[in-house]
C-alpha cells in the first residue's frame, strides 16, 4: 500500500483526525475554557467539508473491501455539508448549562457516526458494510440519551438501541445466508451469482429490514416516533437527515449493483413498501401536534418518496434520489433548525399551537420554516420541487403508472399537514405568542446556509447535471 | 476588442441593488437608498452606451451587415435533448438601442425621483422597485430566447403592478393597480399558448435560430392549417396578442389611463418610455418570423395599431387630467410604432418601416418621458393633476416650461426636432402599404399636435391671472437636470443615423426625404398648434362652443368611447352571471363535496391507525419480526411459482 492511497480515504482519515484533536483539546483545557471546543469543531469540520470536494484520485483498496469512486465521494460530500449544518445549529444548544461539560461527548459521537457512515458508503464487502453500520448506529442512540436527566430522552436512547440490536441480527442473519448461497462476501462476487432461490428471497429480505429500519420504511418505522421525539432537537435532526441519507445512499447503489440479477423482485417489494411508507406517514403526521413528532411522520413519508427514484433504477433515478437527498438535507434541517432555536428561546415550546400568530412576533423564522415546509412539499420555486419533480419523473420514465398516482396523491395530502404550521404562524390569532427573541450568530449561520441552499441548489442546473454524470444504473 | 460578456453585469446590478434596498434600506436614511439605486443605474447607463458603442461601431458589423452576437449564454433547463431553455445575454441592433433607450430614461428617473419622491413614506420601497422594473427591462430587452422574454415580461409586469398600487393606501391605486395586472396577465395568457405553440413547431426557443430568414424553424407550420389561418399565423398572433397588452393596444388598452395612479416617475419610466413598448420590441424581435411564415399577423398589426392611434388621439383631445392626456397620447405614438411594424417589408428599403418603428421608439421614449417629467413638475407645484385647475405656469416655472415646449414641440412633429424625422419615415412607409392607413395616420399628426398645445396652453398660458394656495416654485436640481438633459435628446436624437444602424436585415440603407410626404405633414402640424392657439391661449369661449358643436362626439371621446363600461358589462353582466355563477355552483356542491369526503376518510383511517404507534418497544419488535416474515413468505410464494 502506497502512499498515496491513504488519499482515497481521505474523509474517513481527516474525520479520524479532527476526532483525536477534539479528544486533545477536551484532556487539555480546563472545565471553565471548555466552551472553546465548539467553534474549534465547527471550525475543523469546515475544512473538513471543503477539502472533500477538491479533486482527488479513485480506485479501491484492501483488495476491493474499501472503494473510491466519484459517485461516492460525492455522496460524502453531502453528508459532510448536513453534518456541519448539524454542528452550527448545536452551537447555541451546547451552550446551556446542562451541556456545558459534555460539549465534545456531543462532537465525538457524532464524527464516530459519520465515519461509520462514511466506510459504509464506501464498502466493498459486506463486511465492511456491516462494521460501518454498527459504527453509525451505536453511537447514535448514546446520542439520543445525551440529555440525561429527561426521562424522554433515555428512554429513546434505550428504545433505539434495543431495536438497532434486533434489527442489526435480522440484518446478520441475512448477510451470513447471502454468504451461504454464494460464497464470498464481496460484493462483486455476490452480484454475478446471485439468484432467486427460496434462500436467497429470504436472505435478500432480511438484509432490506436492515435497511429499511434505518430509513424508516413502513412497517419498520415504529421506533423513529419515540426517538424523535424524546431525542434532543439537534440529535433527531441529525438523525432524520444525514443518518437517513448514509442509508439511502449505500441502499441504492447496492440495489443497482450487488442484487442486479433479482432487480424485478427487489423492485416489487420496493414498490410496496414504497406506497405504504408514503401514506400511512402521512396519515400518521396529520395528527400531529409536538412538532418533533410531526417532523418524524413527514420524514417517514419523505423516505417513501425517495424510494421512487430507486425504484426507477436508472441513471436518471440514481441522480434524482442523490441530488433529493442534497434538498432534502437542506429543507429538513432548515425545519429544525427553526424549532430547534424556538424550543431553546421559549423553554421547550414544541407544540404547533404554541406557534399561533409567530409572524407578528418572529417574521424572520417564521419565514424561514415556511419556506423549508415549502420545500418538503414541493412547491416551486423552492429546490424541494425540482426534487420531487425529478424524482417523479424517474418512474414515469419507467411507466409505473400506478405508484406514481399514489405519490401524486400523497403529495397533495402532504400539502395539508405542511401547511398546517404556515397556517398557525401566519393566520392563527394567538393571545400570547412566543415573545421576540434574538438569535444567536450560529443559528443565524445555520439557517442562512439552508435558505441558500434550498435556492441555489434548486435553481442553478449545474448541480443536479453534475450528479446526473457521475450517476449509474441498473 | 472589448469583452462583450461583461453586458451580463447590466441586468445584474440592478438586481443586486433591489436586493441591498429591498432588504436593507430600511436602515439607511432614506436619501441613501435613492442615492445608491442612482448611482447603480448611473453605473449601468455607462455600461450600455460602452456596450451599444462597441457593438454598433467596433465589433457588430460583419461584411457591412449587423450579427446578433450572444454575449453570455448559460443553460437553465434541459428539457429534452433539443429544447432548452437558456439564460443569457443577446446583442443586435434593436438590442443594443433598447439597452440605451432603458438605462437613459431610468436614470434620469432615478435622479428625478431623489426630488420628487422626497419626504414620501417608503421612499426606499419606492427605490427598491424602481431597482427591480430596471432589472426586469433590462433582462427582458438582452433575452437570448423567448422562453427568457416571457419570464422577465412577466417580471416586468410585477414590478409595474406594484409601482402602480405605490400609495397603497389610496383606494383608486389599488384598483388600478390590479386592472393593470389583470388585463395585461390576460394578454400574457395568449402570450404563453403561442410561445408553447411557436415552440412546438419549430422545436426551439432560441431567437436567432427563430429569426434565421434562410433557417429551417421559420418555415415550419406555414403549410399546416387551422381555421382558416396556418397555425404559425395563429402562433404569432397569440405572441402578439401578449405584446398588444403591455403596449395597451386596442381594446386591451384600457389599463394604461388607470394606471396613471401611480406616482408621476413611474408613468414616465414605465408607462411611456419602456415597459409599453415591450409589445413593439416584440414584434420587432420576432420580425422576421411574422414577415417570412405570418404576413396576415402583421397586415393585422397594421391595422390595430393604425386604429390604436386614432382612436386615443380622439380621446386624448377631450381629457382634463394632465397625465391622462399623456397616456392617451403614448397610446396613440406607440399605435404608430406598431402600424409601423405592420407595414414594413423586410431587408434594405423594404424594411423601412422596422427602421421607422424602432427609430420613433426611441425618440418617443425621450419626449415622452420629457413630458411627463415635466408634467410631474407641474403637478409638483401646483398639487394637483387637473388642468383645468392650471394656467400662467410659465412665470413660476421657466425651466420646465421651456422643456416641455421643446418635447411638445417635438411630438408635434416639428423640424428639426426628432419627432419629425422619425414619424415622417412611419407616413411614408404607410404611404407606400396603404392609402387609408396613410390618411389616419395623417390625420393623427394634427390631432397630436392639437391636444398637446392644447395642455401646453392650457397650462402654461390660459388663465394668467389664477391664484393659487402657495405660489408654484421651480422644482430642485435633481428634478429639472433630467428635464435638461431629456431635452436636449428630444432635439438631437433624430439625427442619429438609424437607416445605418437599425434595420430590419442588418444591412444599412440610403435614406431619403420624400417632400411631398414631409411638407404637408409639417404643415397639418402647424395647423393643429394654431388652432390650440386661437383656443386656449387665452381664456375665451370657444372650446365650450366647439364642444356643443360636436356635442355627441365630444361626450364619447371624453368617456373613452365607454370601452371601460362595455368591459364591465361583458365581465360583471355576463361572464359573472352566466359562466362564473353555475361554476362557482359547481365548485361548491360537487368539487368540494367530493373532497370534503375525500378529506373525511383520510381523517377517519389516520384515527383509526394510531393504535400502531402505542411506544411499546415490544409490541414495535413484534410487528417488526412479522413484517419481515410476512414479506418472506409472500415473495417466496410469489417468485418460485
Amino acid at each position: 500500500m502506497r502512499l498515496e492511497d491513504f488519499l482515497l480515504m481521505r474523509h474517513e482519515l481527516l474525520l479520524t483526525l479532527i476526532a483525536i484533536i477534539i479528544l486533545i483539546a477536551e484532556i487539555f483545557t480546563d472545565d471553565f475554557k471548555k466552551q472553546g471546543i465548539r467553534p474549534l469543531s465547527i471550525i475543523l469540520m469546515a475544512i473538513v467539508t471543503i477539502v472533500g470536494f477538491l479533486p482527488a484520485p479513485t480506485g479501491t483498496l484492501f483488495g476491493g473491501m474499501y472503494q473510491a469512486t466519484d459517485m461516492r465521494l460525492m455522496m460524502k460530500n453531502i453528508l459532510n455539508i448536513g453534518a456541519l449544518i448539524v454542528f452550527i445549529q448545536s452551537a447555541s444548544w451546547l451552550k446551556s448549562d446542562d451541556n456545558q461539560n459534555k460539549v465534545s461527548e456531543f462532537f465525538l459521537l457524532l464524527i464516530s457516526t459519520l465515519i461509520g457512515m462514511n466506510f459504509m458508503i464506501s464498502s466493498g464487502d459486506f463486511l465492511m458494510f456491516y462494521l460501518g453500520l454498527e459504527l453509525a448506529t451505536i453511537p447514535i442512540a448514546a446520542l439520543a440519551a445525551y440529555d440525561r436527566y429527561s426521562n424522554k430522552s433515555s428512554e429513546a436512547g434505550i428504545k433505539l438501541i434495543l431495536i438497532s440490536a434486533l434489527s442489526s441480527g435480522i440484518l446478520l442473519y441475512g448477510i451470513s445466508m447471502i454468504y451461504g448461497t454464494v460464497g464470498s462476501v464481496y460484493f462483486d462476487k455476490v452480484s454475478v451469482a446471485y439468484g432467486a432461490t427460496p434462500l436467497q428471497i429470504m436472505s435478500f429480505i432480511f438484509f432490506f429490514t436492515g435497511m429499511a429500519f434505518k430509513i424508516s420504511i413502513v412497517p419498520f418505522h415504529l421506533w423513529t416516533a419515540d426517538v424523535y421525539e424524546g431525542a434532543p432537537v439537534n440529535v433527531t435532526s441529525y438523525l432524520s437527515v444525514v443518518s437517513k441519507g448514509a442509508a439511502v445512499f449505500i441502499f441504492s447503489i447496492m440495489l443497482v449493483t450487488v442484487f442486479q440479477n433479482i432487480a424485478a423482485m427487489w423492485k416489487d417489494v420496493m414498490w410496496i413498501t414504497a406506497a405504504i411508507t408514503m401514506t400511512l406517514g402521512n396519515l400518521f403526521a396529520m395528527r400531529q401536534n409536538n412538532l418533533k413528532r410531526f417532523l418524524a411522520f413527514s420524514s417517514i413519508s419523505q423516505a417513501g418518496f425517495i424510494m421512487l427514484g430507486i425504484i426507477g433504477g436508472s441513471e436518471l433515478g440514481m441522480a434524482a434520489v442523490v441530488y433529493y437527498i442534497l434538498v432534502y438535507i437542506f429543507s429538513n434541517l432548515g425545519a429544525f433548525g427553526v424549532i430547534a432555536a424556538i424550543s431553546n428561546a421559549s423553554g421547550g415550546k414544541e407544540n404547533m399551537s404554541d406557534y399561533d400568530g409567530l409572524y407578528k412576533t418572529n417574521p424572520a423564522l417564521s419565514l424561514t420554516l415556511t419556506l423549508a415546509l415549502f420545500s418538503l412539499a414541493g412547491i416551486p420555486p423552492v429546490a424541494g420541487f425540482f426534487g420531487k419533480f425529478f424524482l417523479f419523473t424517474a418512474v414515469a420514465e419507467k411507466g409505473y403508472w400506478w405508484l406514481l398516482t399514489i405519490a401524486v396523491l400523497n403529495t397533495i395530502i402532504s400539502l395539508y399537514y405542511y401547511l398546517l404550521p404556515v397556517k398557525a404562524m401566519f393566520i392563527n390569532k394567538a393571545e400570547t405568542s412566543i415573545a421576540y427573541f434574538k438569535s444567536d450568530g450560529w443559528t443565524k449561520v445555520g439557517l442562512i446556509i439552508c435558505v441558500a441552499g434550498m435556492v441555489i441548489v434548486g435553481f442553478a442546473s449545474v448541480i443536479f447535471e453534475y450528479i446526473r454524470t457521475l450517476s449509474f444504473g441498473l | 476588442m472589448m469583452d462583450l460578456s461583461i453586458s451580463i453585469w447590466i441586468p445584474l446590478i440592478p438586481l443586486f441593488m433591489f436586493l441591498l434596498i429591498g432588504l436593507f434600506g430600511h436602515r439607511f436614511k432614506p436619501l441613501v437608498s435613492g442615492v445608491m439605486g442612482t448611482i447603480g443605474l448611473g453605473v449601468v447607463a455607462i455600461l450600455s452606451y460602452t456596450i451599444a458603442y462597441q457593438y454598433f461601431f467596433v465589433q457588430g458589423k460583419v461584411d457591412g451587415v449587423y450579427h446578433k452576437i450572444i454575449a453570455f449564454n448559460t443553460v437553465w433547463l434541459n428539457l429534452t435533448d433539443k429544447l432548452h431553455i437558456d439564460l443569457g445575454v443577446l446583442l443586435d441592433p434593436i438590442a443594443a438601442m433598447m439597452l440605451v433607450v432603458v438605462s437613459t430614461v431610468s436614470f434620469m428617473v432615478h435622479l428625478y425621483s431623489i426630488g420628487y419622491m422626497h419626504g414620501e413614506k417608503g421612499f426606499h420601497r419606492f427605490f427598491a422597485f424602481l431597482s427591480l422594473f430596471s432589472f426586469s427591462m433590462l433582462g427582458l430587452v438582452l433575452a437570448t430566447n423567448i422562453f427568457q422574454m416571457y419570464i422577465f415580461w412577466e417580471l416586468v409586469g410585477v414590478s409595474s403592478f406594484l409601482l402602480i398600487g405605490f400609495y397603497y393606501t389610496k383606494p383608486s391605486a389599488v384598483a388600478a393597480s390590479k386592472k393593470a395586472f389583470i388585463v395585461t396577465r390576460f394578454a400574457d395568457l395568449g402570450f404563453l399558448i403561442g410561445i408553447l405553440i411557436l415552440s412546438f413547431i419549430t422545436g426551439t426557443f432560441d431567437f436567432i435560430t427563430l429569426t434565421d430568414t434562410s433557417g429551417e424553424a421559420i418555415r415550419q407550420g406555414a403549410t399546416i392549417g387551422f381555421l382558416g389561418m396556418s397555425v404559425m399565423t395563429w402562433a404569432m398572433l397569440l405572441i402578439f396578442m401578449g405584446g398588444a397588452g403591455k403596449s395597451a393596444m386596442f381594446p386591451l388598452h384600457i389599463w394604461l389611463p388607470d394606471a396613471m395612479e401611480g406616482p408621476t416617475p413611474v408613468s414616465a419610466l414605465i408607462h411611456a418610455a419602456t415597459m409599453v413598448v415591450a409589445g413593439v420590441y416584440l414584434v420587432a424581435r420576432m420580425f422576421p418570423v411574422f414577415h417570412t411564415s405570418a404576413p396576415h399577423a402583421l397586415e393585422i398589426i397594421a391595422w390595430i395599431g393604425g386604429f390604436t392611434s386614432l382612436f386615443a388621439a380622439v380621446i386624448a383631445c377631450t381629457q382634463l387630467d394632465i397625465k391622462r392626456v399623456l397616456a392617451f397620447s403614448t397610446l396613440s405614438q406607440i399605435g404608430y410604432m406598431m402600424l409601423a411594424l405592420g407595414v414594413s417589408g423586410y431587408g434594405g428599403e423594404e424594411g423601412l418601416g422596422f427602421m421607422a418603428s424602432n427609430f420613433h421608439l426611441f425618440t418617443h421614449a425621450m419626449f415622452k418621458a420629457l413630458l411627463f417629467l415635466g408634467a410631474g413638475a407641474v403637478i409638483h407645484a401646483v398639487h394637483s393633476n387637473v388642468m383645468n385647475e392650471m394656467g400662467g405656469l410659465r412665470k413660476y416655472l421657466p425651466i420646465t416650461h421651456i422643456t416641455f415646449l421643446i418635447a411638445c414641440l417635438t411630438i408635434a412633429g416639428v423640424p428639426p426636432f426628432s419627432g419629425f424625422w422619425s414619424k415622417d419615415e412611419i407616413l411614408v412607409a404607410a404611404f407606400h402599404f396603404n392609402k387609408i392607413l396613410f390618411a389616419v395616420e395623417y390625420a393623427v399628426a394634427g390631432l397630436t399636435a392639437f391636444y398637446m398645445f392644447r395642455l401646453y396652453f392650457t397650462v402654461f398660458w390660459g388663465k394668467d391671472d389664477r391664484h393659487y394656495h402657495h405660489t408654484p416654485h421651480e422644482s430642485p436640481l435633481t428634478m429639472t437636470i433630467p428635464l435638461m438633459l431629456l431635452a436636449v435628446a428630444s432635439i438631437f436624437a433624430g439625427f442619429i443615423p438609424f437607416t445605418e444602424l437599425v434595420t430590419s436585415d442588418g444591412a444599412a440603407f440610403e435614406p431619403h426625404i420624400d417632400y411631398m410626404i414631409a411638407v404637408p405633414s409639417v404643415l397639418i402640424g402647424i395647423v393643429g398648434i394654431i388652432v390650440a392657439m386661437v383656443m386656449y391661449r387665452k381664456e375665451n369661449g370657444m372650446p365650450e362652443k366647439m364642444a356643443n358643436n360636436l356635442k355627441y362626439l365630444y361626450k364619447w371621446s371624453f368617456n373613452k368611447f365607454y370601452i371601460d363600461e362595455v368591459y364591465m358589462f361583458i365581465t360583471k353582466k355576463i361572464i359573472f352571471n352566466y359562466i362564473s355563477r353555475p361554476v362557482a355552483w359547481f365548485d361548491r356542491h360537487i368539487i368540494d363535496g367530493t373532497m370534503n369526503g375525500i378529506a373525511g376518510v383520510t381523517n377517519l383511517v389516520s384515527f383509526e391507525i394510531r393504535g400502531f404507534q402505542s411506544g411499546q418497544l415490544q409490541k414495535y419488535a413484534f410487528v417488526f419480526v412479522t413484517s419481515a416474515l410476512a414479506l418472506v413468505l409472500a415473495f417466496i410464494y410469489l417468485w418460485t411459482n
